[in-house]
């Protein structure tokens, strides 16, 4: 990346005997739709915290389009962030609200307020101006959120789980209107997310963190395809972990590998190229649009199958509790992982 | 339902018999005989009977006599005076507490702000009068510099009575900004305001109702102190004095309470102007 938007090098956070982020090297392109996934304590949050500014590193740089920010105080950054509980203040009204940042940079009353009246427009509540927070529903003040951050026309847009306090039908809603919004405006967003079906829609790339360091970065595509270790093959989507005794007799290979369920046919007509094995299904999971089959194989390792319900769920469509099945996957399917002993 | 069953009411209302009779009777009904008393005379041949003839002479005593006004005037001032002045120290003080200081501090904090309630007014009050004496500690310190001890007199007073009452401006700030997400600040610093301004501009006006409902409880208090003008108030009265002169010595009980009557309708009035704030749910 010659000119990344965000460059970190090196950046460490220890809380007391806590390493919170632990040597994390990341560069983020302009304009580039990020996300930050990871479990909870993973350092994700205080990784974006640092590029706020509102967490100084214990050490590391942060590099924001090629200015080193290190040890900058927040309202020296070129940034704005979008909180998880909308931070929105709760004794001035909507218009106010949105304008803050302009009044705190001392932009000219007129302008500051056709660019706010702007910005309400573009998330939708242009007719909410002269209400509190208080007086919104929840995806209402997340969109004043947003207007208040995008008003200031960052450089960069932080995200901290920005979705995250919605009703799952809201918040798909948000994620289509977040993409769009990001489009529109062209500016590097870079979100927290512990919800990797929402890092997979959103994202361009997504970092996957795990004890405060990074274990992969890629898009999602490479990500769900190419994992290149457990953690992340674990973590995005699903996966059928293979590890020394079952992947040895199994696939008569040494090391860790990982098959998608989808990869796995279930009964094939034809085994030309495929690998097969057979077992009995413990587990039938229901799942509407799929089925998931948890089969125990004869080799002593168990796989979950998954099935589209192309033909309905009628019984002979459906296969039963301890049937005997024969399971079959192309090689190139099967993945191989670097494990941490490696 | 239980809550609509005869029994359920009758326990009810045999557990909040006792309390609601002690408001209504012994609070309420005092409030309201001290209101009656006012309107009442003293027997003019100086025997201190009361009569029980409808007038207003106490009041107009109290418009037109012009010490009385002083008086009245003067305990507004201190009134006003130590609110303003615990304000001032309990925000830096609740802001260390709440959003400084780690958890294990903050109990601590919350103990030291809370220790001096434990002892006796009267002890605080002579403290005060010996530390403010012409040889006590605040002379020494300050007049190296040039000035000396206050001495005696209103200062002494507002001084004593603020910091009698400053706990009670600190805890509900304390608790206000407990309740202030730290996200706020954050969030006014994301947008660029320094950290004066976001004091200012945030901070500031969010805990105005916790700071408006400790002052009710600073303004009160010291609108009917009478005891810390006597020990560091030199030759001072509050209103508290002449009360307490007028329903002992003189034995002009019908006069004091119409004295004791002014800081209630101060009071009265004071709720009335801070209650679209919001302050009294801050209580």
């Amino acid at each position: 990346m010659t000119n990344p938007s965000i460059r970190i090098r090196g950046l460490t956070k220890h809380f007391g005997q806590v390493r919170a982020v632990d040597g994390v090297d990341l560069d983020i392109a302009d304009g580039e739709f990020f996300a930050m996934l990871g479990p909870s304590g993973s350092g994700k949050t205080t990784v974006l915290r640092m590029i706020a500014g509102f967490e100084q590193p214990t050490s590391g740089s942060i590099e924001l389009a090629g200015t080193d920010v290190t040890g900058r105080p927040a309202y020296d950054r070129d940034v704005n962030t979008v909180f998880q509980d909308y931070a929105l203040f709760p004794h001035m009204s909507v218009q106010d609200n949105v304008e803050y940042g302009l009044r705190v940079k001392k932009v000219a009353k007129a302008e500051r307020h056709e660019r706010a009246k702007d910005a309400l427009a573009s998330v939708h509540l242009e007719q909410y101006s002269e209400r509190r927070p208080s007086q919104l529903s929840g995806g209402q003040r997340q969109r004043v959120a947003l207007a208040r951050a995008l008003v200031n026309r960052p450089k960069v847009l932080l995200l901290d789980e920005p979705l995250g306090a919605l009703d799952l039908k809201l918040r798909r809603a948000m994620q289509i209107e977040l993409k769009e919004l990001q489009r529109e405006v062209g500016i590097t967003f870079v979100f927290v997310t512990h919800d990797q079906e929402e890092a997979l829609t959103l994202a361009d790339r997504i970092a996957i963190f795990n004890d405060g360091k990074i274990e992969q970065v890629a898009t999602p595509a490479e990500l769900y395809e190419q994992p290149i270790n457990p953690f992340v093959a674990g973590f995005v989507g699903t996966s059928n972990l293979l590890e020394n005794e079952s992947a040895k007799t199994l696939l008569g290979r040494e090391g860790s590998f990982s098959i998608r369920p989808e990869k796995i046919h279930l009964d094939p007509a034809d085994t030309t190229g495929l690998q097969t094995a057979s077992g009995v299904i413990r587990e039938v999971i229901y799942l509407g649009a799929t089925n998931h089959y948890v089969v125990d194989l004869t080799t002593n390792a168990t796989l979950t199958v998954a099935r589209q319900n192309l033909h309905g769920a009628s019984d002979q469509n459906l296969r039963h509790r301890a049937d005997t099945v024969t399971l079959g996957w192309l090689p190139e399917h099967v993945i191989e992982l670097t494990t941490k002993e490696n | 339902m239980a809550a609509s069953s005869p029994g359920y009411r009758k326990r009810l209302a045999s557990l909040l018999a006792p309390p609601m009779l002690w408001l209504g009777v012994a609070y309420l009904g005092a409030l309201a005989a001290l209101f009656l008393t006012s309107f009442w005379t003293v027997n003019a041949f100086g025997t201190g009977e009361i009569e029980q003839v409808w007038n207003l002479d106490n009041y107009r005593a109290l418009f037109t006599i012009s010490v009385y006004r002083t008086i009245t005037l003067r305990t507004l001032a201190i009134a006003i005076g130590v609110t303003v002045i615990d304000a001032l120290l309990a925000l830096p003080i609740a802001l260390y507490m709440a959003k400084v200081a780690s958890p294990r501090a903050r109990k601590w904090l919350v103990i030291g702000v809370l220790m001096p309630l434990w002892a006796s007014y009267l002890v605080k009050a002579y403290a005060w009068r010996g530390l403010l004496s012409d040889a006590g500690p605040v002379a020494w310190l300050l007049r190296p510099l040039g000035l000396d001890t206050p001495g005696y007199g209103l200062t002494a007073t507002v001084i004593t009575l603020a910091y009698l009452w400053l706990p009670y401006m600190i805890l509900p700030m304390y608790a206000g900004l407990e309740r202030l997400p730290d996200s706020l600040l954050d969030a006014s610093a994301d947008l660029g305001a320094r950290p004066w301004l976001t004091l200012r501009r945030v901070v500031v006006p969010v805990l105005w109702p916790a700071a408006v409902a400790g002052s009710i409880f600073t303004f009160s208090l010291t609108l009917g102190d009478y005891i810390a003008v006597k020990i560091v108030g030199g030759a001072n009265q509050m209103l508290g004095n002449v009360v307490y002169d007028n329903s002992g010595v003189a034995g002009n009980l019908p006069f004091a309470a119409a004295v004791a009557a002014i800081p209630v309708v101060i009071m009265v009035v004071y709720l009335a102007l801070v209650r679209r704030t919001g302050a009294l749910e801050n209580l």
